[in-house]
């Protein structure tokens, strides 16, 4: 039995058995098999060379000699490769010696002799690597694809392993066999974590090295509420989240029962839920789980997989389409958080030595001028569809916030040139999810329509911590009573200039915070509509005097452990079924 | 790598056993992988050996292809002797 952390991405919890799914793109992990298992492998390998074989002779053929025949020569040559004997027997040692899969023992020896060529001094030799990577990405497309034929016609559960999926292949997955999903790559806002989302099949990402454990055909236990997965489990454990997973299945029916009712304490305070969305497509699943409104549409999803910057008519089509399905209810539209990753930094001539500290978010957008105005114009123009507002994130100082809204306001100026009509009045709002913005929330309300407190940056900020990193991200908590010092002083000063606070980050999401954001003042929670239920459910079953008690015990605290077992036991008498 | 190709074809379509040589590696005159390597290594002096029913006309025809013919596209660095 191993047991491995990653990233929850995906609610629910799931056992079958592991399907692995390998990428030609990707070097193929190490992966051991039975000696039972060599006889089938190796006859994979052969498949997959006659069958590659046949496929390059068809090529070979249908290839004119109009260019001097250098292509069908290439060909040739390959052809050569793919029959040659002492290729073939090469593989077939590794995989008889080493007990490896057919895919990496190809991998292995064509890479091996890659290199030999690409060690050559001769130039003419060494780009023939380029002819062996070729031959590889041949044979593994063979025996992958064999594989993604798998998945198409399943005929029992399993569980998806992979090191990445594109969300092409997510959306194909059939969710009555395929049960859950774990990848090594990944977080919460990939395109493929929404599409898990979306299908509703437990997933669990960022698993750095799952598929170099997991062998095929592995019991795997996917946990997407905990970001947990379990390969091999043992008995008792197979029992616990058996347990686990039919009380989750139980509670999910009873929170459904609560859609329709009102989000409000038992002492009759009105609370607003609203969701976090990254798709148009998703503003309708946050209706459906009962959410009022998009307190976060995060945009960066426009700018992602593609050679060129969204045009303007792209961005307003996705946010005209978001205000259409949500009619008069709330829509922040965040302008975009880029940095930090690889959007940013692949068009950089050097990496930045420290980007969650350099040039993201809206200091990208205001060295970038001329993409932010095309952004603030499509929200704009959309703002006449509906409760249209606009949110600038990652504000440190007094200075950025006036500057972006200045730039906001020579859009308009050039939209009424053009007379193109907007919302004039269109509240704009800020992220305060730096602590220097924290410190200084009292001078950013007088300028700010409303705040949103991003929790995630936050504590991640406040705490100098990277919870991608394992070795310290043990000290990443919201919890942590630092982070609620810097929370409860933003809505002091946001109710004190009488603006609306939010909290959008995952504690918002979390139930065992959310009697202590209640009663810390906070009124309005945007979190991902999976949630959106079992969060009611938890606001319908306390009285602002609980939280009000709640938050005053905790923020007497000064420890972060302290504080999330007081959290947890409080929650736990509330919620039962939640833990 | 066409030179190669040549080479092997020819090879293979005699019935004995060819191990061509540089001064370190022996391979397999059949395997287009292990003269394509062996090229890369070294690409200089190559010594052809035979051995089985054929193998006379087999070091005679591959003889003339690397020395005569140079093959048909010789690259610039490379000089081809072989000895017998």
């Amino acid at each position: 039995m191993e047991i491995k952390k990653g990233i929850a991405v995906s609610p629910g919890i799931s056992i079958a058995k592991s399907l692995i799914i390998d990428s030609e793109d990707y070097r193929i992990p190490r992966r051991s098999i039975e000696p039972a298992q060599r006889m089938a492998e190796i006859q994979r390998v052969r498949t997959a060379f006659q069958d590659a074989a046949r496929q390059l002779g068809q090529l070979e053929s249908a290839q004119e000699r109009t260019d001097g025949g250098k292509i069908k020569d290439i060909f040739a040559v390959h052809l050569r490769f793919l029959r040659d004997k002492s290729l073939r027997s090469k593989i077939r040692g590794v995989i008889t010696t080493d007990l490896v899969t057919a895919e990496y023992a190809v991998s292995t020896v064509l890479r091996e002799i890659a290199s030999h060529f690409t060690n050559a001094k001769d130039p003419y030799i060494s780009e023939r690597a380029a002819d062996i990577y070729d031959i590889e990405r041949r044979l593994l497309k063979q025996l992958l694809g064999r594989r993604r034929e798998d998945v198409e016609h399943l005929s029992q559960e399993v569980t998806i392993v992979a090191r990445e999926l594109s969300p092409t292949q997510t959306a194909g997955f059939d969710k009555k066999y395929v049960k859950g999903i774990a990848t090594d790559a990944g977080g919460r806002t990939s395109h493929t974590a929404i599409v898990a989302r979306s299908l509703g099949i437990p997933a669990v990402m960022a698993l750095e090295d799952l598929t170099e454990i997991v062998r095929g055909g592995d019991t795997i236990i996917v946990d997407g509420n905990r970001g947990i997965v379990i390969v091999n489990p043992d008995e008792e454990t197979i029992r616990q989240c058996e347990r686990y997973g039919r009380e989750l299945t139980e509670l999910e029916h009873k929170l459904d029962a609560i859609k329709e009712k009102p989000a409000e304490t038992r002492d009759g305070v009105k609370i607003t839920l609203l969701g976090n969305i990254e798709f148009p497509s998703e503003a309708e699943i946050v209706l459906q789980k009962g959410g009022e409104g998009i307190g976060l549409y995060r945009t960066e999803f426009l700018y992602l997989n593609r050679p060129t910057e969204p045009t303007e008519q792209e961005h307003y089509e996705a946010y005209a389409k978001t205000a259409q399905v949500l009619m008069q209810r709330p829509l922040v539209i965040r302008t975009v958080d880029l940095g930090a990753d690889k959007y940013t930094q692949s068009k950089r001539f050097a990496p930045e030595p420290n980007p969650f500290l350099g040039l993201r978010s809206i200091r990208f957008s205001l060295q970038n001028l001329t993409m932010f105005k095309t952004q603030l114009r499509a929200i704009l123009r959309a703002s006449v569809l509906g409760r249209v507002k606009v949110m600038f994130p990652l504000i440190t100082n007094l200075q950025e916030m006036m500057q972006a809204k200045m730039i906001l306001r020579d859009v308009m100026d050039d939209l009424d040139e053009e007379s193109i009509a907007y919302n004039r009045d269109i509240e704009v709002g800020i992220m305060i999810e730096t602590p220097s913005a924290a410190l200084m929330a009292s001078a950013l309300a007088r300028g700010a329509d409303f705040f949103s407190i991003g929790t995630n940056d936050l504590t991640q900020y406040t705490l100098a911590v990277d919870r991608g990193n394992e070795l310290v991200s043990t000290l990443y908590s919201a919890a942590d009573p630092a982070v609620l010092y810097l929370i409860k002083a933003v809505i002091q000063d946001a109710h004190k200039a009488q603006i609306d606070v939010a909290v959008c980050g995952e504690m918002a999401s979390e139930p065992e915070h959310i009697m202590l954001l209640l009663g810390m003042g906070v009124r309005t929670l945007s979190l991902t509509s999976p949630m959106i239920p079992e969060i009611k459910q938890i606001i319908r079953s306390v009285t602002i005097e609980d939280c009000n008690n709640v938050a005053r015990k905790v923020l007497g605290m000064s420890s972060e452990r302290q504080v999330s077992n007081y959290l947890r036991d409080a929650t736990r008498k509330i919620l039962p079924e939640a833990f | 790598m066409r030179p190669a190709m040549q080479f092997v074809d020819i090879a293979n379509q005699f019935d004995c056993d060819i191990t061509v040589s540089n001064d370190e590696n022996n391979v397999d005159g059949k395997s287009i992988m292990q003269i394509s390597m062996l090229a890369a290594a070294c690409g200089t002096r190559l010594k052809i050996k035979a051995q089985g029913r054929d193998a006379e006309k087999a070091v005679k025809v591959l003889k003339e292809l690397v020395e005569e013919k140079h093959f048909d596209e010789p690259t610039p660095s490379e000089q081809k002797n072989a000895r017998i």
